[in-house]
């Protein structure tokens, strides 16, 4: 089939349809696509460079945003303490923040993914061990296993590799909470399929184990796994956000959205609101729009529920 | 039904015993205990000596047991940095974050069911609907805005409630309580809001789900068919039903609660184990690390353990498939 021809089948699909009817996964759709691109092309766009200590000085420290008295030109969105424009430290954070909970979603989906199929295909032992260490993951609350990991690795490593591998340390502790839905669907799928004709013949033709995972099995699941990616990416996005707030993530000098929340916390009595609110609102309508598309999704893939 | 408490408790035994492994590992393999004890000066041999006396020579499954044999006792330990015994550092903690929990808990499920329930049967109208978007923006926003808000609205802008710590609190034996205080009262109503708002989110979300799967099952149909008057229908024979998973649900909170203890704690600065476990993590003290996590399992194998025996007390249909 030609790409057009693909095109005009999916412009006339029922998602398509679908989705043209709803406001509430149009808005989050727009909103979403929005700060994802001001996040990506945040160097190009943002006014200033929140990191170059040289861009920002303190005598435009506590400006407040551009529609309030005393705002400046400058800083739409205000500034904090030290000077730094509010609108570019939001877009590097979001940056930040965006691209740790993205990987940390594809190292989640494809640890649970692979291990989910191999656990359902092959069977005995391997799965139950896969199926137990689910269960004890699923138990122990994502925060809590981000907190542990997270801890482990300071112990393990000394300060200073600490503090350079951060980024990583953070992304895999994120991840190795999120693996579990993952697992459990591509098991179950595997379950499913595993004794129908297509497949018992795919066997019987000799076809090599991971090729039969990955080309007959897996497409049957692609539906929940995208509804499972989308929720699951905006909770990475709020176990980042937690970690940081805590002090425990991101250190101050590369703030991602939790890390500029919390040295916000610090005005919380003081006047400057929108150091702490403007990244909250920021954040919160983020996850929100995410958790909307994740919401229509799930409408879309399970036809029960409409 | 003696076989399968049999059985269940033989599992929990298991599981408690893989995770003091995995603490005893954390212990034993991460930082090294002797350079925490001693300073610069101490010789090498003097730091041998103490290696040898501590039995930190010995086989490792030695020490493992003798590590699980004094966890048993009740000796957990000295912390690396604050040299208190970690038994006592836990339970002076423990009574705030039991406390902090409960009363969270109680605020999820006394507004979380009706409001489920309530959702289920008019799943179209348009309070379900506000209530609908509210508990999604509710699962959206995460724990620590949620404080951020109310210390903003009732504490700072109102100043009606207090922000942080415990207020007031009674001693009662070793149990430091802040029930019996209008002070102590004041100063919970926050931190049990923040940690509750969350849980009471999922509480209603998963009533709602389970009450319309039942609403749809065959009995109900044909207890409409029947004639059966709605309202009995809706509050005997289905809610009846639904409430079964909300065991379930009371189990798997109770480690969200524990979990997003540690959140709120931290926010509303509450003297809770939370808190602790949040400090041993920043500064590295592995063995306070390792023995929360050995309590935290233990209640959590315990609660498990209850949640299955309580369901085979309800659940007649468990009772007779354990008998054929």
């Amino acid at each position: 089939m030609t790409s057009t021809g693909r095109l005009a089948r999916l412009m006339k699909s029922e998602g398509v349809w679908l989705f043209s009817r709803s406001p509430a996964a149009i808005l989050a759709a727009v909103l979403t696509f929005v700060i994802v691109l001001g996040a990506l092309l945040a160097p190009w766009i943002a006014p200033t460079n929140p990191y170059d200590l040289a861009s920002f000085s303190l005598i435009d420290g506590l400006l407040p945003p551009l529609w309030e008295d005393g705002g400046d030109a400058r800083f739409l969105l205000g500034t904090d303490d030290q000077g730094r424009d509010m609108l570019s430290s939001i877009l590097y954070g979001a940056r930040l923040s965006l691209s740790i909970a993205a990987m940390a979603m594809a190292v989640a989906l494809l640890l649970g993914v692979g291990l989910g199929l191999a656990a359902g295909y092959f069977g005995g032992r391997f799965d139950a061990v896969v199926m137990r260490i689910a269960d004890v993951q699923l138990a122990l609350p994502a925060i809590l296993t981000a907190l542990l990991i997270d801890g482990i690795s300071r112990g393990i490593l000394p300060r200073e590799a600490h503090d350079d591998l951060r980024i990583a340390v953070i992304t895999l502790a994120i991840a190795l909470s999120l693996w579990v839905n993952f697992a459990r669907t591509a098991r179950a799928s595997v379950f499913v399929e595993r004794n129908k004709d297509y497949v018992q013949t795919a066997i019987m033709m000799g076809q090599h184990p991971a090729r039969i995972m990955l080309r007959h099995i897996l497409p049957n699941i692609v539906g929940p796994l995208m509804v499972i990616a989308t929720v699951d990416l905006a909770s990475a996005i709020l176990l980042e956000a937690t970690l940081s707030f805590l002090g425990v993530g991101l250190p101050a000098d590369s703030p991602s959205l939790g890390t500029l929340i919390r040295i916000g916390m610090q005005y919380l009595l003081s006047g400057e609101w929108w150091i702490l609110w403007i990244p909250t609102v920021f954040l919160v309508v983020l996850v929100v729009a995410i958790n909307l598309l994740g919401d229509f999704l799930r409408d879309l893939f399970n036809p029960s529920l409409r | 039904m003696v076989g399968f408490i049999l059985k269940r408790l033989v599992q929990s035994v298991f599981v408690m015993l893989a995770v003091a492994f995995l603490a005893f590992s954390l212990f034993k393999f991460v930082g090294d205990p002797i350079s925490q004890m001693t300073g610069v000066e101490t010789s090498l041999e003097d730091q041998a000596r103490l290696r040898e006396e501590l039995g930190l020579n010995d086989p490792f499954f030695v020490q493992f047991a003798r590590f699980t044999a004094e966890m048993l006792r009740g000796d957990f330990g000295y912390s690396f940095r604050t040299r208190e015994p970690i038994g006592q550092m836990l339970l002076s903690r423990l009574p705030a974050t039991l406390e902090l929990g409960t009363v969270a808990l109680l605020i999820s499920l006394i507004v979380g069911i009706p409001a489920g329930v309530f959702t289920a049967l008019r799943p179209r109208g348009l309070v379900s609907q506000s209530i609908l978007i509210g508990t999604l923006i509710g699962v959206s926003i995460p724990t620590f805005v949620i404080g951020i808000l109310l210390i903003f609205l009732f504490g700072v802008q109102l100043g009606w409630l207090p922000t942080f710590g415990r207020g007031g609190t009674v001693q009662i034996g070793w149990w430091r309580s802040s029930l019996f205080t209008t002070d102590g009262w004041r100063s919970l109503v926050l931190p049990a809001l923040t940690l509750g708002l969350f849980q009471l989110t999922l509480t209603m979300r998963l009533v709602r789900a389970q009450m319309m799967e039942v609403m749809r099952t065959d009995h109900i149909r044909f207890a409409i068919a029947r004639g059966v008057p709605w309202r009995s229908i809706r509050y005997r024979h289905a809610l009846s039903n639904t409430m079964i998973p909300v065991i379930t649900i009371i189990g798997l909170q109770f480690g969200g609660v524990i979990a997003f203890s540690i959140v709120t704690e931290s926010v509303f600065q509450w003297p809770g184990m939370g808190l602790l476990f949040l400090e041993s993590i920043r500064f590295v003290d592995i063995p306070v690390m390792s023995v929360y996590l050995v309590v935290i399992a233990f209640f959590f194998v315990v609660i498990n353990l209850l949640v299955d025996l309580l369901y085979v007390a309800i659940d007649p249909r468990l009772r007779v498939r354990e008998s054929v």
